[in-house]
């Protein structure tokens, strides 16, 4: 349902102050929808139509209970397409709805503007149209069972993408072949230098031919490998070489979009929701509330804010950050000068008036993700302020616990929680494993150990997908290790 | 917006009955698992179905939150309320709670159990009269006028007359082409049953046997409940001598001292004889003990009230005898003895939990 007139009253305004502050967005269109409707474009991760499947259900289920229990409540949800879609819930009180359309445009300006989202789909709500018309007619087709068992497959590997794929050129597009037998086989030629034959032997000496040759040997078996470099776009892998039928090719290429869709919303989690708190609150405070939504306000704005004990609300983080490095830009605490100040009391009243706060929040919310955004501006005061701490698991007590306070370390785990959404590094490579068609997945370990049993499910489905062995070499407890399930069962053994 | 909801959330409560039906046997004899949520419902936990994916173990990675505390401060356990930060990666931290209906349960029971539905015996049934219109006349009112069969029925008419002209289709129905939906009185069989659950609480019976009791009262009311409409429940506890109490202080009484289960019977035959009418109710009086009676002056009193009077008149009498430590287990080698091929007597052993399952099997297998 579109917005009624009194909301579109309140809209209005909010739009005009946004604009004027320089928020650049899509036009967003607003609908009113009650609980039940809210509670299931919200399992459906903002869309209203998408393709079937179990976990939407699962999803809308658990939804539908934390609502009815009161445990949580959804307030908010917007989409990145152009035009933006973002819903209201129909039974939110006006200033919540205020609220709402402030940080809504908050989002599509980070949509539109951040560069990590600068090769998304805009027309995915279209998209994902498409895509749900053509699983439902495969599963009309082949059997609902059995294309929700290959979706599920397909979803269990659907992290195993390249986050960075999209801004990476590669020269061209087709997909490399796997070596043929004909190639292998080639001779090596190595070229000689022309000369008379009783000069052979100094012009162009054994030994030295000798080696060139053993190169060039190295260098055919390099480029036989398949494929030539690790790949980390698994599902690209799996889409090029696996030996699928045209629907389940279809399905896997429509999830690794989806995925490719949702990954810069992973990426900039703190920033986006950062972003439009910032900018809920600016307007709110400064332009659209009234004195009588004061309470209201207040009581909104601290609980999507507040954290609890020991967890880090990407909420807080984020506004907390941006509001500070406005505050730093302003007054000019940046640069070798402030870096090079010893002086705490006055590194504290440090004030040079520069007033390029503004600006430079609008060039953040520009160019970076999560992760050189924590790494660009968190700073060892802001840590302190925000009472941040590392915390680690201790497994007698089986219990989380602070473990320390210092910024370095707050820092490091802080972006290891980030790179990558907090997911190993896996990459494929080799899809000949053994000259036997087997996939090899490599683990890049730093330093955390993976779930093994999980890691065990996922090699299930990836060979179902790949049809052959499925391998994945890690370390568990610093020893190296091959995992391999081959359709029937798990093998591990040790790595050299 | 069209509520496609509808269709995953079937499919997923599709998977989660076929996960139900998968670890039965450990929802059966783990009883407390399954909490009754209202009359009709019962709430399940399970696992949280998951895709899996590749990831940390976050035991390992650790991480970061804001907030007091001094180095070492708790914030959270493993298994609690989620651990701090991404909450819920330690295993079994997400539950699902999974509710479902009495008549679901008792349909998985029955089905992965192969249990064969109950023929109620045949007099005792209420006829219950009930109009259903389903039925078709050649009067009635306008109102109620079958506008296909009309039709089909003139159809046919000028067909047979040769009056039917497929180059121009008309059908033109008359007088006697009209028909009327009408009613048709059905006799629906109901009937009543009556569980009586006896139980010996003497001192040899433990917290654990009780605890199997609990459980296995627990399927088969489920599964009776989806057999009768009506059905009605009364609780025994005997020692030495017996009472009529309820469902509660059944479960939960303890009791010591000996043994005389001719107690128990003869108040089952009393109860019956006030209350339940055999020509009106199913009976289905369950006896669990531990087996040890006093004397075999007991058991012979016992054998006469069974068979004079209990098994003419009860469609299966059940006698559940639990593993118990201090117990002899010598009735139920009597109660065989006696009654060997005793239609109306089903003895089962039940050794611990695990053996719920096929005790109930034992009990309801035989479809009466």
């Amino acid at each position: 349902m579109n917005l009624s007139d009194r909301l579109r009253a309140e809209r209005d305004p909010i739009r005009q102050y946004a604009i004027d502050y320089g928020l650049d967005f899509f036009e967003v269109i607003f609908e009113e929808v009650d609980f039940d409707q809210m509670n299931e474009i919200a399992s459906y991760g903002g869309f209203p139509t998408r393709y079937p499947h179990w976990r939407f259900g699962m999803q809308y289920e658990e939804m539908s209970k934390g609502y009815a229990y009161g445990l949580h409540k959804i307030y908010e949800m917007v989409i990145n397409n152009d035009p933006s879609y973002a819903y209201l819930l129909k039974s939110n009180q006006v200033v919540d709805q205020k609220i709402v359309m402030a940080h809504v445009y908050g989002h599509s300006d980070f949509f539109k503007n951040n560069m990590w989202f600068s090769k998304t789909n805009r027309k995915m709500m279209d998209d994902m149209a498409n895509h749900g018309m053509r699983v439902r007619r495969y599963m009309d087709r082949h059997g609902v069972e059995t294309v929700e068992d290959f979706i599920d497959a397909c979803l269990s590997i659907d992290n195993l993408i390249d986050p960075h794929a999209p801004f990476i050129r590669r020269q061209g597009s087709t997909a490399e072949q796997p070596p043929s037998d004909h190639e292998r086989e080639t001779e090596h030629e190595i070229t000689r230098l022309k000369s008379s034959d009783y000069m052979d032997r100094y012009i162009n000496p054994p030994e030295f031919l000798q080696s060139q040759r053993e190169s060039a040997v190295k260098k055919q078996e390099a480029e036989q490998h398949f494929p030539v470099e690790p790949q980390r776009d698994i599902m690209q892998f799996l889409l090029d070489y696996a030996p699928l039928s045209r629907w389940q090719r279809d399905v896997l290429g429509i999830l690794r979009e989806e995925a490719y869709y949702f990954a810069p919303q992973g990426q900039t989690k703190i920033m986006n929701e950062g972003w439009a708190s910032y900018w809920h609150s600016k307007i709110m405070t400064t332009k659209a509330l009234e004195p009588d939504e004061l309470i209201d306000y207040a009581d909104h704005h601290s609980g999507t804010l507040g954290s609890s004990p020991g967890s880090l609300n990407p909420y807080k983080l984020g506004i907390e950050l941006f509001k500070d490095i406005e505050d730093r830009w302003n007054k000019g605490k940046f640069g070798p000068d402030y870096d090079r100040c010893d002086d705490i009391a006055e590194k504290k009243t440090w004030d040079k008036n520069l007033g390029l706060g503004r600006e430079k929040i609008f060039e953040v919310r520009r160019i970076y993700n999560d992760v050189s955004f924590i790494d660009t501006y968190l700073t060892p005061e802001f840590c302190v302020d925000h009472k941040m701490f590392t915390y680690e698991f201790d497994p007698h007590t089986r219990q989380y616990y602070i473990d320390e306070r210092k910024f370095d370390m707050v820092k490091q785990k802080l972006l290891f929680q980030l790179t990558n959404f907090g997911q190993p590094f896996i990459d494929v490579t080799d899809g000949n494993y053994l000259n036997r068609g087997e996939l090899y997945l490599a683990h890049q370990h730093e330093g955390a150990d993976m779930r093994i049993d999980y890691a065990k499910a996922v090699l299930v489905n990836v060979e179902r997908i790949w049809q052959r062995p499925a391998n994945l070499e890690t370390v568990v407890d610093g020893q190296k290790k091959l995992f391999s399930y081959d359709g029937k069962e798990h093998n591990e053994k040790n790595l050299a | 917006m069209i509520n496609k909801i509808d269709k995953d959330q079937t499919r997923f409560r599709k998977i989660v009955r076929g996960k139900i039906r998968e670890d039965l046997k450990k929802y059966i004899s783990h009883g407390e698992m399954i909490a009754r949520k209202g009359r009709n419902i019962v709430s399940i936990p399970m696992p949280q179905i998951e895709i899996p994916h590749f990831k940390y173990d976050h035991r390992q990675t650790g991480g970061v939150g804001q907030g007091e505390g001094d180095q070492g401060t708790p914030i959270g356990s493993e298994d609690g309320d989620g651990g701090p930060g991404e909450a819920g990666d330690a295993p079994g931290q997400h539950i699902l709670e999974v509710d479902i209906t009495l008549e679901e349960l008792a349909k998985i029971l029955g089905e992965e159990l192969e249990l064969p539905n109950i023929e109620p015996r045949g007099t005792k049934n209420i006829q219950a009269e009930r109009d259903k219109y389903s039925s078709i006349r050649r009067s009635g009112p306008e109102s109620l006028r079958h506008f296909k069969r009309t039709y089909r029925a003139a159809l046919r008419r000028q067909i047979t007359a040769g009056l039917y002209d497929p180059k121009r289709p008309m059908v033109l129905p008359i007088r006697e082409d009209r028909r009327y939906r009408s009613w048709r009185t059905i006799a629906k069989p109901q009937s009543n049953a009556v569980i009586i659950y006896m139980m010996d609480v003497s001192g040899s019976m433990g917290g654990e046997q009780k605890e199997i009791v609990r459980i296995e009262a627990f399927w088969i009311d489920t599964w009776l409940r989806s057999q009768y409409k009506n059905l009605t429940t009364r609780y025994i506890v005997h020692d030495a001598a017996a009472h009529e109490v309820d469902e509660e202080t059944f479960f939960k009484i303890r009791e010591s001292g000996g043994t005389r289960i001719s107690s128990a019977y003869s108040l089952c035959k009393k109860i019956i004889d006030a209350k339940f009418d055999p020509t009106e109710w199913n009976i289905y009086p369950f006896h669990f003990s531990d087996g040890d009676n006093w004397g075999s002056d007991d058991t012979e009193r016992c054998v006469k009230i069974l068979g004079e009077d209990l098994f003419p008149i009860v469609n299966m009498f059940c006698y559940g005898q639990v593993r118990s430590a201090y117990g002899s287990g010598k009735f139920i080698k009597d109660l065989q003895e006696h009654f060997e091929d005793e239609e109306a007597l089903t003895t089962s052993e039940i050794e611990s939990k695990d053996g719920i399952m096929d005790s109930i099997k034992t009990f309801l297998g035989k479809g009466k």
